[in-house]
């Protein structure tokens, strides 16, 4: 999904660009309560993973391999701002030392792989945790943010592709393309990014930035048997504060703005879902491929997904995601005994 | 960094390698944007920022092969700006017997050439600038010290992640595993996790051995950097003549009163 150069127009890439700029900064002072002084070398390692990572091919269906995008998984595993910071800089290498992605593309592609996936990651991961707390929740909230996350980047690529896109397709067609071919990767990120959470919640559950307070408290029993609790905060190294307010707000609304625009689409378009089923030959493997089945040899098969029911099956998760957040926000609403 | 396959740069003692890195980086960014901002209409200035980048190759000593065999990355989205034409909106033409996109070849055409120019300005940065030169010049270029100094760490640390990851995968096979379909996904899932908890207990240990080295939040600078006016000079020439062909463009077409 690597944008080159000269497939939006200046505008947006300049626009894209100074998103990215501001979304950065931001994050590079909420790292700093994440991860402490030890910054630059934690997010430079998690960097290097997201790297590695998003080489695994994980099979997804029909012959089809995807990639890993890593924001929600990242966002899960070590914060939401450090997961920003590691993206931009994975795309900012792979811009520069491996030329891939074009330089003036820079900024739309930090805004949709870095931003965009780590805020409906993370939106979605603690609407779920908040109100549940326990391993499984956690594991399935991470099957959760990393489902929602790459249909969301795949639909801000088509919000981005119709306000200053270069070629004359219908916005209903990439639209409904786009989503309907990445919720099928969005599943397959999903199941990954679940394992892989719970893998390591499993082994270090101390590492996982969204299991923080799972543990119990450390209670100290001295020998003439008085107990005293250790409250999670004052424990090794200091845990960061909780900031995750404008994040979860940021989450929602990309979320219900992406709700909306999707069944917009669904109603008021309807052709639009017809001809990406005509289409599908083409749009299912471009939008497919740009993701990164890399083999020739897998390309053939691309076209065999049926394209306009993974479309219709896109709308319907993200109307059942909004429905999710809808009720979320209405609970919160009435009770106020909810951990913050 | 012995896995070294997968960089793209090229040692060499030319004028452009000589070049301090942040005049580089500044060259490509704004050769970039000219580039970008191109109507695609004018098909000749395409023709003569191809040749500028040409100049650039053969001064630098960057074979045609070593560019054209790293282009394959581009291949995505030439197969989707190829495909513009068939599903395109708006007047049709029949070529060969096939019914076409108007607009749609315009698009194909404007993301092929500006893509590949961006591609190969961008390989050539690579291939003439060491990775950890081309960071320093990010840094000259008052880019966040921090941003830098994370990149400096993924890549010195790039090569052992995924070094363990080879390691992995090798286990893997050697005990006759393939993922083969979704039903494999935990597998592979689970050597994800093993990744993420070796990564993160590394990026511990380097954090300790770096305050046992007396580490305060900045890397010291032990290179000079600052290019002179020359050297600012002869780095500006290639977006300087994509400019003056840009403008020149402009001004000529403005004079002959066409669009």
């Amino acid at each position: 999904m690597h944008v080159p150069d000269g497939f939006f127009n200046l505008a947006v890439s300049v626009s894209a660009g100074a998103v990215a700029a501001a979304g950065v900064a931001v994050c590079l002072r909420g790292a700093r309560r994440e991860l402490d002084d030890r910054t630059a070398p934690m997010a430079g390692l998690v960097a290097a993973f997201v790297f590695a990572v998003q080489m695994l091919n994980f099979p997804v269906a029909a012959g089809t391999s995807g990639h890993l995008l890593g924001g929600a998984l990242a966002a899960i595993l070590v914060g939401p701002y450090t997961a920003v910071l590691c993206m931009a800089v994975v795309l900012l290498v792979q811009g520069f030392f491996f030329a891939d992605g074009g330089l003036t593309a820079l900024g739309v592609n930090i805004t949709l792989m870095g931003l965009v996936t780590v805020l409906a990651g993370w939106g979605v991961f603690r609407l779920i945790t908040r109100s549940v707390r326990s391993r499984a929740a956690i594991t399935a909230a991470s099957f959760a943010a990393a489902l929602v996350s790459v249909p969301a980047s795949a639909l801000v690529f088509t919000l981005l592709f119709w306000i200053g896109g270069t070629a004359p397709v219908e916005i209903g067609t990439v639209a409904a393309a786009m989503g309907g071919v990445h919720t099928l990767i969005g599943i397959g990120e999903g199941l990954i990014t679940a394992v892989t959470v719970g893998t390591v919640l499993a082994t270090r559950p101390d590492l996982v930035y969204g299991a923080r307070g799972l543990a119990a408290p450390l209670v100290l029993r001295g020998a003439d048997g008085d107990v005293t609790v250790v409250p999670e905060g004052r424990v090794g190294v200091r845990t960061p504060v909780r900031r995750s307010r404008p994040f979860l707000l940021g989450g929602v609304g990309v979320t219900l703005v992406l709700a909306g625009a999707v069944s917009f689409f669904a109603s008021g378009d309807p052709d639009g879902l017809e001809r990406v089923a005509e289409d599908e030959g083409f749009i299912g493997q471009a939008a497919d491929h740009a993701f990164g089945a890399w083999t020739l040899a897998d390309y053939g098969d691309v076209g065999g997904i049926p394209v306009g029911i993974a479309g219709i099956i896109g709308v319907g998760i993200t109307l059942i995601v909004a429905g999710v957040v809808a009720y979320a926000v209405r609970r919160r609403g009435h009770g106020g005994d909810l951990p913050v | 960094m012995s896995a070294g396959h997968h960089q793209l740069y090229r040692a060499g003692d030319t004028p452009v390698h000589r070049l301090p890195p942040q005049c580089k980086l500044a060259a490509v960014a704004v050769f970039a944007l000219v580039v970008v901002a191109t109507p695609r209409e004018w098909f000749a200035a395409f023709g003569a920022y191809a040749l500028l980048l040409a100049g650039v190759a053969v001064t630098a000593r960057v074979p045609a092969g070593s560019v054209l065999r790293r282009m394959v990355i581009e291949i995505p989205f030439v197969l989707f700006a190829l495909a513009i034409p068939f599903i395109g909106t708006g007047e049709r033409v029949q070529v060969a017997g096939l019914s076409l996109s108007l607009p749609g070849l315009w698009a194909a055409w404007n993301i092929l050439a500006k893509a590949t120019l961006g591609v190969v300005a961008s390989i050539l940065l690579a291939a003439t600038t060491e990775p950890r030169m081309l960071l320093l010049g990010a840094r000259r270029l008052r880019l966040p010290p921090m941003l830098v100094q994370i990149a400096m760490f993924m890549l010195r640390y790039m090569d052992v992640i995924l070094e363990e990851m080879r390691r992995m995968r090798v286990a893997r096979e050697s005990r006759g595993f393939t993922a083969r379909d979704a039903r494999h996904i935990p597998v592979v899932a689970r050597s994800a996790g093993a990744l993420f908890i070796r990564s993160y207990e590394r990026g511990e240990r380097v954090h300790l051995a770096m305050l046992s080295r007396g580490y305060t939040g900045s890397m010291p600078v032990i290179q000079d950097l600052t290019p002179s006016a020359g050297q600012w000079l002869l780095a500006g020439t290639l977006p300087g003549a994509a400019l003056a062909l840009l403008l020149g463009t402009w001004g000529l077409r403005a004079m002959w009163g066409m669009s």
